[in-house]
């Protein structure tokens, strides 16, 4: 199947503030991970993060806000990609088209929400944060700021949030319910999920190690990507250039647990399993795979016994995870790798998997671990989430 | 393209909307601004070991679609697919006020576990060992309507044959303090609290669970036909008769096709005329009805609506209490629902019997 066209991508990580930014750091081993900065955290010592080096200040007067705005971080970090991806897309008539705007997010506007909790009754200025909680918040105002007036929803499923609103707007495009569709996710560091992960005791010390015998866990991470996709027709009216095409999309439930990974994998292997019949290409097809590689040892274990199974006795392709540059940015996670994805295959590179030495000992599946350039046709592109939700995406050339 | 039908539902309120007919026990209450849930017998259900766990939506939203399937006379389902606009607020709250209170330290991870926005369909999914497609959609008013589009299309394009589709909302208690003050719900002891005729902004707000089995074939127990969802970010007061015309029209209906118009009036009466206006003028011929002087206001309360047009569809019968007008019809084949959140978050839902 030809899948549905892409046709504008937008980024903000820690390592980049434009999609250019984030391909140079990519391909040239700049990292993003560091001590905390923006968030005054009794674990500032211990833990690493993948965070955007900006602040909240910063970040007003980047989009002009005015001094009575209500923005959360998170809401502030996805209207810069969001900006981003209608620009790249040439859009210049939000409403020309039947448009959707598909956000994710796993905590929303939880940032402001743990920053002012208490204060809410003494300080009346301070109010107009409470509705910054709500999940929808940050897709309200890219809507606003874009003028988008159509459909507008949010997907929360935790870690594979932004993959579900990359799948629903494909959906939506493929049933022709939508001519244009900007999907994608955004998530802003936070006391909330920094303690969250520690109290779990998945969170890294160090650099995290993707797939390594000695991995120790997760550096959490802040970003926001989105992506436009776009009807056949339009492209050809249009004469749009296509960046990369969605051509297959799963999603699966592990049913095994509310955190952890099934021993095999099961969630993930159906996910894949779904993404290749809805795409019609084979498992041997894909030339290069952005595993979920979140360096928990569940994660990389379960996820490798999932891939060893799609693959059975096939080789399984060059893989990595692109973690260890970006952290874990949950539920925006699959954005941002779908935009490292569709760079992949415009530049025909395989990334590195950086931090990794010692294979681990379960199996016998070694990542990527230096820069590779080879023809690249297919992605493929998986996100992992709490409450057992697997998905997984296929990008091709187009 | 299979047709979409409702062959199962299950709801928890904050009426007593289980064990019953329909509404024949229904009550306003005039006298509180927060209205908390009929709690069904949990341990029907749920292990108690598994309910202590447990906050109260993701307990009513294992009931509310426990009650759902058995209706329907399913065993499993190939999709679950939630909506909810507030999520876990309780174990967020929790979680967040062992943060703060204790300044990041002696913290537990049960709260922040079932904090997720989409544990009710994870846990659901668990309970049921369903591996299929599992999808949480929260956007405020829109979180339900976003996922009965979603699984429509599902069952449009054959993904799936049936579906638990479902809207959860529960009351936290710091949250609803926050809403007291930022006005979403109305002042402290300033009742009787009234819905059509309120002249105070803010709401009266409650909770609930309701959940329904959609599925690509009528049976003997289908309470009605999905026709169509839509949802719009903004739409102005005027531009909302408009769109509900032309989503009429791509159904092949107009307006004097409506058997009954289902609004929902809150009470807040910034936001009134988005329902009044249609009442009196272009509905005005047509049995309206109204829904949250009986569930409270809340993301999800319009998936109460969802129940309450799907019973009305297979009963042919509207109860006294949810008109606000006399007009009736001889037989109910086709509803429409409309609903909004402070002028955003637009929905219309079609029914047909």
């Amino acid at each position: 199947m030809k899948g549905v066209a892409i046709t504008g991508m937008g980024i903000i990580s820690a390592i980049g503030n434009s999609v250019e930014e984030n391909y140079i750091s990519l391909i040239e081993n700049k990292i993003g991970i560091s001590r905390i900065q923006n968030i005054s955290t009794v674990h500032a010592d211990v833990i690493k993060v993948g965070e955007i080096k900006k602040t909240n200040e910063d970040l007003v007067a980047e989009l002009k806000l005015n001094e009575d705005n209500n923005f959360s971080r998170t809401a502030m970090i996805g209207t810069l990609a969001a900006k981003q991806a209608v620009e790249n897309a040439d859009i210049t008539d939000i409403n020309e088209f039947r448009t959707g705007l598909i956000s994710a997010t796993s905590v929303g506007g939880m940032d402001m929400t743990e920053r002012h909790y208490y204060d809410y009754f003494e300080k009346p200025e301070l109010v107009k944060y409470i509705t910054c909680h709500d999940g929808g918040d940050v897709a309200e105002k890219i809507a606003e700021e874009l003028g988008l007036k159509g459909m507008v929803t949010t997907i929360s499923t935790a870690c594979s949030s932004a993959a579900n609103s990359i799948m629903l707007g494909a959906r939506l495009i493929k049933t022709g319910k939508l001519d244009r569709v900007i999907v994608g996710g955004a998530d802003a560091l936070a006391k909330f999920t920094i303690n969250g992960f520690k109290t779990l005791m998945i969170l890294s010390d160090d650099y995290n190690k993707p797939f390594d015998n000695a991995r120790k866990g997760l550096n959490l991470g802040e970003a926001a990507a989105f992506l436009v996709l776009e009807s056949d027709e339009i492209v050809a009216k249009q004469n749009k250039k296509v960046l990369a095409r969605v051509s297959g999309y799963g999603n699966a439930n592990d049913a095994y647990h509310q955190t952890a990974s099934s021993e095999n994998g099961d969630g993930a292997y159906l996910a894949m399993k779904k993404a290749f019949e809805v795409s019609g290409i084979k498992p041997s097809e894909i030339d290069y795979i952005n595993v979920h590689g979140t360096a928990t040892p569940n994660n990389d274990l379960s996820e490798g016994r999932a891939l060893l199974r799609i693959y059975e006795d096939e080789k399984v392709p060059d893989f990595s995870s692109t973690k260890p540059f970006t952290g874990h940015t949950l539920a925006a996670a699959a954005a941002i790798e779908a935009v490292y994805s569709v760079l992949a295959i415009q530049n025909n590179v395989v990334y590195p998997n950086l931090n990794s030495d010692i294979p681990m000992e379960e199996f016998d599946l070694k990542p990527q671990t230096s820069l590779k350039n080879k023809t690249i046709e297919h992605v493929l592109s998986n996100s992992f989430g709490f409450g057992g939700n697997c998905s997984t995406l296929i990008f091709s050339k187009s | 393209m299979k047709k979409t039908y409702i062959n199962g539902v299950g709801c928890i309120s904050t009426q007593k909307t289980f064990d019953t007919v329909f509404l024949e026990e229904a009550v306003v209450n005039h006298d509180e601004n927060v209205l908390a849930i009929v709690p069904p017998a949990y341990k029907e259900y749920i292990s108690p070991a598994a309910s202590r766990r447990m906050a109260k939506g993701v307990k009513n939203g294992i009931v509310s679609s426990a009650l759902a399937m058995k209706d329907a006379n399913v065993e499993n389902v190939d999709a679950i697919i939630t909506g909810t606009g507030l999520g876990c607020i309780e174990d967020s709250e929790k979680f967040l006020k062992s943060i703060l209170d204790n300044n990041e330290e002696f913290l537990t991870p049960t709260s922040f576990i079932q904090s997720t926005h989409n544990t009710v369909g994870a846990q659901i999914a668990l309970l049921q060992q369903c591996k299929g497609y599992n999808f949480t959609y929260v956007n405020g008013a829109v979180s339900f309507e976003s996922a009965l589009i979603d699984a429509k299309m599902q069952i449009e394009e054959e993904e799936a044959n049936s579906i638990l589709v479902g809207g959860v909302d529960e009351n936290g208690e710091y949250t609803t303090a926050l809403f007291k003050l930022n006005g979403r719900i109305k002042k402290d002891n300033s009742g009787p609290y009234e819905v059509l005729t309120s002249t105070t902004s803010g709401a009266v707000y409650g909770e609930g669970a309701s959940f329904f089995v959609l599925e690509n074939e009528r049976k003997d127990n289908t309470y009605a036909e999905l026709l169509d969802v839509s949802i719009v970010n903004t739409l102005d007061e005027n531009e909302v008769e408009t769109a509900i015309v032309s989503f009429l029209k791509s159904n092949n209906l107009e307006i004097s096709d409506i058997d009954a118009l289902v609004l929902g009036f809150d009470g807040n009466a910034n936001f009134e005329n988005y329902y009044k206006n249609l009442a009196e003028n272009s509905f005005a011929q047509t049995p309206v009805l109204y829904y949250k002087h009986l569930s409270g206001e809340y993301d999800t309360a319009s998936a109460f609506a969802f129940w309450m047009a799907s019973n009305i569809l297979k009963t042919q019968e509207i109860p006294e209490i949810v008109k606000v007008n006399a007009v009736e019809k001889p037989n109910y084949k086709t509803i429409l629902l409309y609903n909004q959140l402070n002028g955003k978050n637009h929905s219309f839902t079609l029914l047909s019997k």
